[in-house]
């Protein structure tokens, strides 16, 4: 079984981010990590891979510089092989050309029984990416997995809502996108470490997967305002007078947690 | 209680800047690997150990390591079992072993980086490996190629651990007065009988099998040190296959109540209860003690890493705290608001003091351990020996200045957070306790610097001594280049070198003639020499983070911050041995002054 994940290398969310004051995304010149959200897609494949008996687990990604660094961390845990289209003309790219250049590159993987994604980037968090994928290529696409089982050539899904979760099935190829903490991501060894030095990592430019990319300037998303996330309030203080069981209910309903 | 974060950058810094991983890597033994896969194992250890690890050293502190009188088992603390076998499994122990034995073939260095952040992450359970890489270097160096075979690739994995059993009731410092006894039979196998104490890890439920190196003596061994053999004492017995066998006659039946390190199980070992414990020789008979002080370099090393480490754990909690609690109005500041403790100056003082003192600490350890490697694998022999003789000279300066350096640090953090320090609650406590075994064990640092001033300086009739102080000097025209910038530190290095220089004069004059007098100044000897020695690793971290700045890269500010700690250092930790040397020079006799009676007042 041959699975495809995308994913992404970000800043480190450790370190202190910066905005670029022109365009208002993040500034990525900095050191790129293997997003954390990413490792759930990556950890989910190797492991069906496993349970089917076989097949390569083939990384696709997009930078706008060369960096490698997180890629190398997927390759560790045991990805076979990674595809990156690194190209100047992306930087500032939206979520729709990011797809075209994702699908493009995945057209490249001979024989991808599945594609995984995260359900967002924990930098950009558009959250669109994964359907727009599935649409270019014309995939069927199943979200927010919390499972996944693999039988013959069905994938069935337990689909997280907000209620618990549906089970669907879909007929593979197809794009599902993995919520976070399915599965334990693993760290990689140190023999996985030295083994993904010579795994190979396919360099690509925008053209070469049928991108003509206009940057932030031909996005088709703009930014418009960045403000600071509002101070954070007093909290509100029930007395109980008799009631106050009654009133934490119905504030935790209004949550919608219960 | 901060969450430990591995200090990758300053790493990077001394591993970019203050050693040379591109020439080891040019190196035949070295040459599969590359800086690119050494700094990638780092990181990702560094993201596992801080993610595994350290949430364990809390909880290894409150439960310690446990003892089973019933069965003589121990436990070992909840999770340490887990996180050792993720250790193991993960390969993370093979990386400094030779390739043959199925290692990772890194450079020292390189495990070097790696036990910083074990240590610092957990200093209990680190020491399982520590143990284990000290028994495969005895192996590596003094056991027959069968012994080796057998047991080493099993210890490189982890899958067996290692101890060093050296210590008894009646012989600590004085090694030479052990008794344990070692009985040839006919089959070539000794049995050994007698009692250790002090084991480190010598009973432990994370591993199927431990192998115990034993010091003993065989019947007609000659007295002290001349007559002390190595045995190899496996837990349980293996066939030539490595498969286990019969459980052997040693037992741990008890572990010691410590102070700290509380999860690293402290044990008792009673060898031959039922007749003897089966032991095999490692080399030949009574010359144990000369194959000791071949592994003595890499071990002391690593105990003074334990200082560097536990300093830093420290120093986060104790940064992390300082930035937080808010008290009084600093100068400056806004009426009516309090400031973080951070903002007044003897706060100030003190976290400058710590980090000064651990990027002191880190430049040493790192050098010494490329040191290390150079005298081991570089193509030309002559420089081997010129850097085994440097490695030799600094190697009690590692151990004495580094532990006794984490015993302050942690202190210095128990005293940032004031009451609340001295509250086990806040966990700082928990570092200064675990920190104090350090400067005792592995020789303690009263013997350190009998070392440094009885064996050391007259290495080679005082030559490696003067080659060290004129590396130190040659560092001059380099910090006069440097400018207004450097000045301060390029002053204060080198009034301190001169009295140094003038110090050991004094006391390798002295020491041929009445060793008394060396031997009475030589624990303040050894802390002059320690601080010249960091001020000059400080005064070329200023050097090349100057160079940096003019050429324009890397961060700035950290730039500029390292030359600001580093002349803090050469300010105010460095004019230090103005002071010392009347204490090294005051002499043998007002230390016998008086007699031992008059001691009670």
């Amino acid at each position: 079984m041959n699975i495809v994940v995308c994913v992404k290398q970000i800043p480190d969310p450790a370190e202190p981010g910066a905005l670029d004051p022109n365009t208002k995304t993040l500034k990525r010149d900095t050191k790129l990590i293997l997003d954390e959200s990413d490792a759930y897609g990556v950890e989910m494949a190797l492991q069906l891979a496993d349970a089917a008996g076989g097949g390569e687990v083939t990384l696709v990604s997009m930078a706008p510089n060369n960096e490698t660094a997180g890629l190398r961390t997927a390759l560790a845990m045991g990805a076979a092989k990674a595809i990156l289209v690194s190209d100047p003309s992306l930087q500032g790219s939206d979520a729709l050309t990011t797809s075209k250049v994702l699908a493009g590159a995945i057209k490249r993987v001979e024989g991808a029984d599945l594609i995984l994604t995260a359900t967002e980037s924990s930098d950009g968090y558009t959250g669109t990416v994964p359907e727009q994928v599935a649409e270019l290529l014309g995939l069927p696409s199943v979200t927010f997995a919390k499972s996944i089982a693999v039988e013959g050539s069905t994938v069935k899904v337990e689909r997280q809502t907000e209620a618990g979760y549906d089970d669907v099935e879909c007929p593979t190829p197809c794009v599902v996108s993995v919520t976070a903490g399915v599965v334990e991501p693993r760290y990689p060894s140190f023999k996985g470490i030295m083994a993904a030095k010579s795994k190979p990592v396919d360099e690509l430019s925008a053209a070469d997967v049928g991108v003509t990319a206009g940057g932030w300037a031909g996005a088709g998303q703009e930014i418009v305002a960045v403000e600071q996330a509002p101070a954070r309030e007093a909290g509100e203080v029930v007395e109980d007078d008799g009631t106050g069981a009654e009133k934490i209910v119905a504030f935790l309903e209004n949550l919608r947690v219960i | 209680m901060a969450a430990y974060r591995p200090p990758l950058q300053d790493i990077r810094f001394v591993l970019d800047e203050l050693v040379d991983l591109d020439e080891l890597c040019q190196f035949e033994s070295f040459k599969h690997v590359d800086p690119d896969s050494i700094h990638t194992a780092i990181e990702e250890f560094a993201r596992w150990t801080a993610e595994v690890v350290a949430p364990l050293n809390r909880i290894g502190d409150l439960e310690g390591a446990v003892h089973d009188p019933e069965t003589n088992t121990v436990r070992t603390a909840p999770g340490f079992a887990d996180a050792y076998a993720q250790f193991r499994d993960a390969g993370w122990g093979a990386v400094p072993f030779e390739a043959d034995y199925g290692g990772g073939g890194f450079p020292w260095l390189a495990g070097i980086v790696m036990q910083e952040i074990m240590s610092a992450a957990n200093l209990s359970l680190s020491m399982c490996p520590l143990l284990t890489q000290g028994a495969i270097d005895m192996l590596m160096a003094h056991g027959s190629e069968a012994q080796r075979e057998l047991f080493v690739p099993r210890m490189v994995t982890g899958q067996w651990t290692g101890t060093m059993n050296l210590t008894e009731p009646e012989a600590g410092s004085d090694v030479g007065a052990l008794r344990t006894k070692a009985v040839p039979q006919p089959d070539g196998t000794y049995r050994i009988t007698g009692t250790k104490i002090f084991i480190t890890f010598g009973e432990h439920d994370m591993a199927e099998n431990i192998i115990h190196l034993v010091l003993a003596r065989t019947p007609d061994a000659p007295p002290g040190t001349k007559g002390i053999s190595c045995f190899i004492v496996p837990k349980f017995l293996v066939d030539d296959d490595g498969n286990l066998g019969e459980r052997n006659d040693v037992a741990c039946v008890s572990i010691e109540h410590k102070m700290g390190v509380k999860a690293s199980p402290t044990c008792v070992m009673s060898f031959g209860d039922e007749g003897g414990a089966v032991g095999y020789l490692i080399g030949n008979e009574n010359e144990g003690m000369r194959y000791m002080f071949t592994m003595m370099n890499n071990a002391r090393l690593s105990v003074g890493l334990e200082g560097l480490s536990i300093a830093e754990r420290a120093y986060q909690d104790a940064l992390e705290y300082a930035q937080e609690r808010k008290q009084g109005r600093a100068v400056g500041a806004a009426a009516g608001v309090q400031s973080p403790i951070i903002e007044h100056a003897d706060v100030r003082r003190m976290l400058l003091l710590m980090k000064s003192i651990i990027e002191a600490m880190r430049a040493l350890v790192y050098t010494q351990a490329e040191t290390i490697d150079m005298a081991n694998h570089h193509p030309d022999p002559e420089l081997r020996q010129y850097k085994q003789l440097m490695a030799e000279l600094l190697t009690p300066v590692v151990k004495g200045w580094c532990t006794d350096m984490g015993v302050e640090v942690t202190s210095l953090a128990v005293q940032i957070y004031g009451g609340m320090g001295y509250i086990e609650e806040s966990g700082v406590p928990q570092h200064y306790r675990d920190a104090r075994i350090t400067p005792i064990y592995e020789g303690t640092n009263g013997i350190q610097a009998l070392d440094l001033v009885m064996r050391k300086l007259p290495l080679k009739g005082g030559e490696v001594v003067t080659e060290h102080l004129s590396l130190i000097a040659m560092l001059d025209p380099a910090l006069l280049r440097g400018g207004a910038q450097l000045a301060s530190i390029r002053s204060n290095l080198a009034e301190a070198l001169t009295t140094l220089a003038d110090t050991t004069h004094w006391v390798m004059a002295e020491g041929a003639t009445d060793p008394r007098q060396a031997m009475a100044g030589a624990t303040p000897y050894l802390r002059m020499f320690s601080l010249v020695t960091a001020g000059a690793l400080m005064a070329k971290t200023a050097l090349h983070a100057a160079e940096r700045l003019d050429a324009g890269t890397g961060d700035a500010d950290a730039m500029r911050a390292k030359i600001a700690t580093a002349t803090f250092f050469c300010a105010q930790v460095l004019p230090q041995v103005h002071g010392l040397v009347a204490p090294v020079r005051a002499g043998h006799d007002q230390l016998f002054a008086i007699g031992v009676e008059q001691f009670a007042h």
